[in-house]
């Protein structure tokens, strides 16, 4: 969706760790994406190349973790992971599923050069 | 692939109100920017210096303990954490004069601001603002001022969302009243802003009837976020060969517990409806504020 927008976050993130911890160079960010946190991974990548330009990580490898969907089924109540955000639920076929996790967008670790 | 809709926030963009004054200063006295945050602009004055306000020196990120020559730095950090933290202060900000914040979704096109006008002019004297957000123009936030309410209209440049720091500084455009309300108009996407808490109560995500059923369906984020989903437009339903319970039953299917209102801004066709919910909601909000 934003992939711009999330490695500008990433970016500023990034970089305050950099300071904090003295460090001139990044050369892996491991960052977890949930399966409906609506990311495109290839996006992701193309604007992580573009956005860390000139920044500690110019270059880095970006590496994305997929996190499962997981959903409460509103017909027989119990959470359940799926893999897209319409699959109906594996347990009882019922079609009202509530997300309850799979949107997580989070920097794991960073590695130093 | 988001070099469309360019997300990047370099070209933000803040209007108050009309004042009719201008600045005729000719020289310069802005910081030196080398990097790409987002340049707020926060007065509608024509002037030629630069005073541009830089979003990248916020507070502190998560704590971590410092140590510096290690191969490997866990940081376990939101990548929207620093969005998330602008969003809190909104929030308490918000919650501390008792104001209920709800931010309005949907596609372009979708009625938001006439639904917005009627609604200003149906609530009579109830004290309330509006934000309004789009990428360019300020076309919006003149027509909600022309029906006598206050508004600030944040021009996002490229941006297809606002942000919880965008909100911040409009807020301070906007004397808010204790037991009022702020509408927050949020970008015409259906996509981005569903991710951007601003740090309101509720997102309602207006829908009209021309859209297609399965809106829901292609788009489902931004129905799962939202606590409330308006069918608008429903005065056109009997010309476009509709069917309304499946539009109920796409919104459900998404998010099982959302609520749904039909009604027509245009004729005022289930109206009252919309204008009880808000109330029952803010009496809600000075109840909460109330017992903390």
């Amino acid at each position: 969706m934003h992939e711009m927008s999330l490695c500008e976050g990433m970016r500023s993130v990034i970089e305050e760790q950099a300071r904090r911890h003295d460090v001139a160079r990044i050369t892996r960010v491991r960052v977890e994406i949930g399966r409906f946190a609506g990311v495109e991974t290839e996006a992701l990548h193309f604007a992580f190349d573009v956005v860390m330009r000139g920044s500690v990580a110019e270059g880095a490898e970006l590496v994305t973790l997929d996190l499962p969907g997981r959903a409460l089924c509103y017909d027989c109540m119990k959470e359940v992971e799926i893999h897209a955000r319409l699959d109906p639920c594996p347990l009882c076929g019922g079609g009202k599923l509530m997300p309850q996790g799979g949107d997580e967008m989070r920097i794991k670790d960073l590695e130093v050069a | 692939m988001c070099t469309v809709c360019g997300c990047s926030d370099g070209e933000t963009k803040v209007h108050g109100h009309d004042h009719g004054h201008h600045h005729d200063h000719d020289h310069e006295h802005g910081h030196d920017h080398g990097h790409h945050h987002g340049h707020y602009h926060p007065h509608d004055h024509s002037h030629d210096h630069e005073h541009h306000h830089h979003y990248g020196q916020g507070p502190a990120g998560t704590e971590v303990p410092g140590m510096t020559q290690e191969r490997l730095i866990e940081i376990e950090t939101d990548i929207l954490s620093k969005n998330d933290r602008y969003a809190q202060a909104n929030r308490t900000f918000l919650a501390e004069r008792g104001v209920l914040a709800l931010n309005l979704v949907s596609s372009p096109g979708s009625g938001k601001t006439t639904l917005l006008c009627k609604t200003i002019e149906a609530l009579g004297d109830q004290s309330l603002s509006v934000i309004e957000g789009d990428q360019q123009t300020q076309n919006d936030a003149d027509r909600i001022r022309a029906t006598g309410a206050r508004a600030v209209q944040v021009n996002t440049g490229k941006g297809c969302h606002l942000d919880g720091h965008m909100v911040g500084h409009a807020m301070e455009h906007l004397a808010l009243e204790a037991g009022s309300i702020l509408f927050i108009e949020n970008v015409g996407n259906l996509v981005c802003p569903a991710a951007f808490d601003l740090g309101e109560d509720a997102k309602i995500a207006i829908l009209s009837v021309t859209e297609g059923e399965d809106k829901p369906l292609k788009y489902p984020d931004m129905f799962t976020a939202a606590r409330l989903a308006i069918l608008n437009k429903t005065d056109l339903a009997p010309h476009c060969d509709v069917d309304l319970d499946l539009y109920e039953a796409n919104l459900r299917r998404v998010n099982p517990g959302i609520e749904i209102l039909k009604l027509s801004a245009r004729t005022g066709e289930g109206m009252t409806d919309w204008l009880a919910w808000l109330r029952t909601r803010l009496a809600e909000k000075s109840v909460t504020e109330a017992a903390e």
